[in-house]
């Protein structure tokens, strides 16, 4: 490539602005790969080594690789129950979520009717007041008015709560954008609109219905705060295990490792899978 | 977004073909009766109430229970008697801990927008040009936003554990000595290293939404400052960053609410400590909710948290998101006349 001399920008510039990979740009590049993924590396690393090993060479690779502490950790029943309430509250909140949320944006979408645009403030408002904010009487009410503390449900139903605001600005727009002969030809069948929501509008938004699910999903697997407040023992979840296991073997550094590295894999694969869906996601949300 | 949205029109067009052949000529619409508004109002009610009714249920009622312990003493047992007025508010105003957390999460709001944005820019730029594995750096620099701040958290801790940690290791190899305490345990550092942690963590996010925003730049714009023979950087400065601006401000605005509501990552690095010198809003009502059973203290901090976060993002709105909006409703008044 004409550009390696290094200190000639301008020159880069004019020739393959945007078509230039110079040596320089992959060093940088190489730097910023090396430090984003370095830790979680170093994660994965560690659960194969002993604490001796760690102590002795912190920054070293398992010589020799030992297994005993994913094994321990994938054998613990604590665990196993973990991921099962963190699959189930994950699993209630994004169909909660999903249904309630493109239910609320179909009529805010298509529907002429006064108050329409008042109504859908109340869902922009919503966005404006975070978990944190009331957290306390949150946790009062869930527990004590609703007799649902230390549940599945009262960890999701809130945690769906949240995530409908934002659900419903992605959504709207993507009805809106349906053509309007959708209910003409409704109406015209005789069909009524309830069954044009559910026969033709739902197949058609499945791709924003993907992606507020994927959101919602990942919000859930990954919250702490509320979990922390409404949920003791066996009802646990996996980050509330993460930093449990991470104070009580606090000493116990390369099981602290493997347990956190094991915890983190469903959130990765389910990223890798669904990336696209997520980064569109979360840009639809910005631009909205 | 406007690739699943084409995807979503691309579907539908043999529905829109057929309900278009099926509108038979001549055929009057059906009158709007009576009945007909009743039905309609009753479809719409069926349609939003179960949303209208979880966000009523979790975040109205709380926010409204937090504005009512605010101004009661309450250990959490028994009925609200103790009425105290704005006592509370007057007690987290003067409270030392709470102006700390306060100026605290300001840091954080500033920090990570002055160290965020510079970065950010610089890597979607970089990553903006047709290079070799383009796809999978992005997918790697989006990798820590996805996991848990919990897991983060967790993770970092260890490697910033005071000399046995890698960090140290590291820092000692080049010849460095690192505080005795360790980066998190010495009260100058903590906050600076959470800040750095955080960094970490959310830049993915900042890369990924400003190379969104690139995407949307014209190609044409780009060869014809070329032929002008603009340089690289020219062409950055005068074309790329000012036609992200509104990718920016909006990018800006979520960093800024998120660090007002740090939680999860503060708790895990150092539970507030040492001496209180990374105490955040959050970590202070939550410990003066849970571990001091002072709830009216709790609700009072709730609502200043409230009333914080409220009139920053009032005041972005005003002053800066307007912009953007005003300049999409000067090109639709534009296209109006044209």
């Amino acid at each position: 490539m004409s550009d390696a001399s290094l200190g000639a920008p301008k020159r880069r510039g004019r020739g393959s602005t945007f078509g230039g990979g110079s040596p320089l740009v992959y060093l940088i590049a190489l730097i910023v790969v090396a430090i984003t993924v370095g830790p979680v590396i170093y994660g994965a690393m560690g659960g194969f080594r002993t604490n001796a090993q760690l102590a002795d060479k912190p920054a070293g690779l398992p010589d020799p690789w030992v297994f005993g502490n994913y094994k321990h950790v994938l054998t613990t029943s604590s665990f196993w129950r973990y991921a099962l309430n963190s699959t189930v509250i994950a699993a209630i909140t994004t169909a909660v979520t999903v249904l309630f949320g493109v239910m609320a944006a179909y009529p805010l979408a298509r529907y002429e009717f006064k108050g329409r645009e008042p109504l859908f403030l109340v869902f922009v408002l919503g966005l404006l007041f975070p978990a944190a904010v009331a957290i306390i009487p949150l946790f009062i009410i869930v527990t004590r008015d609703l007799s649902l503390g230390n549940s599945w449900w009262g960890v999701a139903l809130p945690q769906a709560a949240f995530a409908l605001p934002m659900t419903v600005v992605i959504l709207r727009p993507f009805l809106m954008a349906l053509p309007k002969e959708l209910e003409e030809a409704a109406m015209i069948d005789g069909s009524s609109r309830v069954g044009l929501f559910w026969r033709i509008i739902l197949p058609l938004t499945t791709p924003g219905l993907i992606t507020v699910g994927v959101l919602a999903f990942v919000g859930s697997w990954n919250a702490y705060l509320l979990p922390l407040l409404l949920l003791q023992d066996d009802m646990r979840t996996l980050p509330l295990g993460v930093a449990d296991f991470s104070t009580e073997h606090s000493s116990d550094t390369a099981g602290v490792l493997a347990f956190t590295t094991i915890a983190m894999i469903p959130a990765l694969i389910l990223f890798l899978a669904l990336q696209r869906r997520i980064v569109s996601g979360l840009q639809g949300a910005v631009k909205g | 977004m406007t690739e699943t949205a084409t995807a979503v029109s691309g579907h539908d067009a043999p529905v829109a073909r057929r309900a278009q052949a099926r509108r038979a000529p001549g055929r009057p619409e059906r009158p709007a009766g009576r009945s007909d508004a009743w039905r309609k109002r009753l479809e719409i009610a069926l349609f939003i109430t179960p949303a209208l009714v979880l966000i009523a249920l979790f975040i109205a009622w709380p926010v409204f229970y937090a504005v009512r312990f605010s101004v009661y003493k309450w250990k959490g047992f028994g009925p609200l008697a103790d009425f105290v007025g704005l006592d509370n508010y007057r007690l987290v105003l003067q409270d030392p801990d709470f102006l700390h957390a306060v100026g605290h999460n300001f840091t954080i709001v500033a920090g990570s927008i002055i160290v965020q944005l510079p970065l950010g820019l610089g890597i979607a730029l970089l990553l903006n040009r047709k290079m070799w594995g383009q796809g999978i750096l992005r997918t790697i620099i989006f990798v820590p936003y996805v996991l848990a701040e919990v897991v983060a958290g967790v993770v970092w801790y260890q490697l910033l554990q005071p000399q046995y940690g890698m960090v140290d290791a590291i820092l000692g190899k080049v010849g460095l000595t690192p505080p005795e305490q360790g980066w998190l345990g010495t009260p100058e550092y903590a906050l600076w290293t959470v800040l750095a942690v955080l960094t970490w963590k959310y830049l993915g996010l900042a890369v990924i939404l400003f190379l969104a925003g690139l995407q949307s730049v014209p190609e044409e714009l780009y060869e014809s400052a070329q032929l002008d023979g603009a340089s690289w950087w020219q062409v950055q400065r005068k074309i790329t960053i000012p036609l992200l601006g509104p990718t920016i401000r909006t990018w800006c605005f979520l960093s800024m609410i998120g660090s007002l509501q740090l939680f999860d990552m503060v708790w895990i690095l150092t539970g507030g400590g040492p001496a209180g010198a990374t105490t955040t809003m959050a970590t202070y009502l939550i410990n003066q909710g849970t571990k001091s059973h002072n709830y009216g203290i709790a609700g009072a901090a709730s609502v200043i948290l409230f009333v914080i976060a409220f009139v920053m993002a009032i005041l972005y709105q005003i002053f800066i998101l307007r912009r953007d909006t005003q300049d999409e409703s000067r090109k639709a008044r534009k296209k109006v006349k044209a």
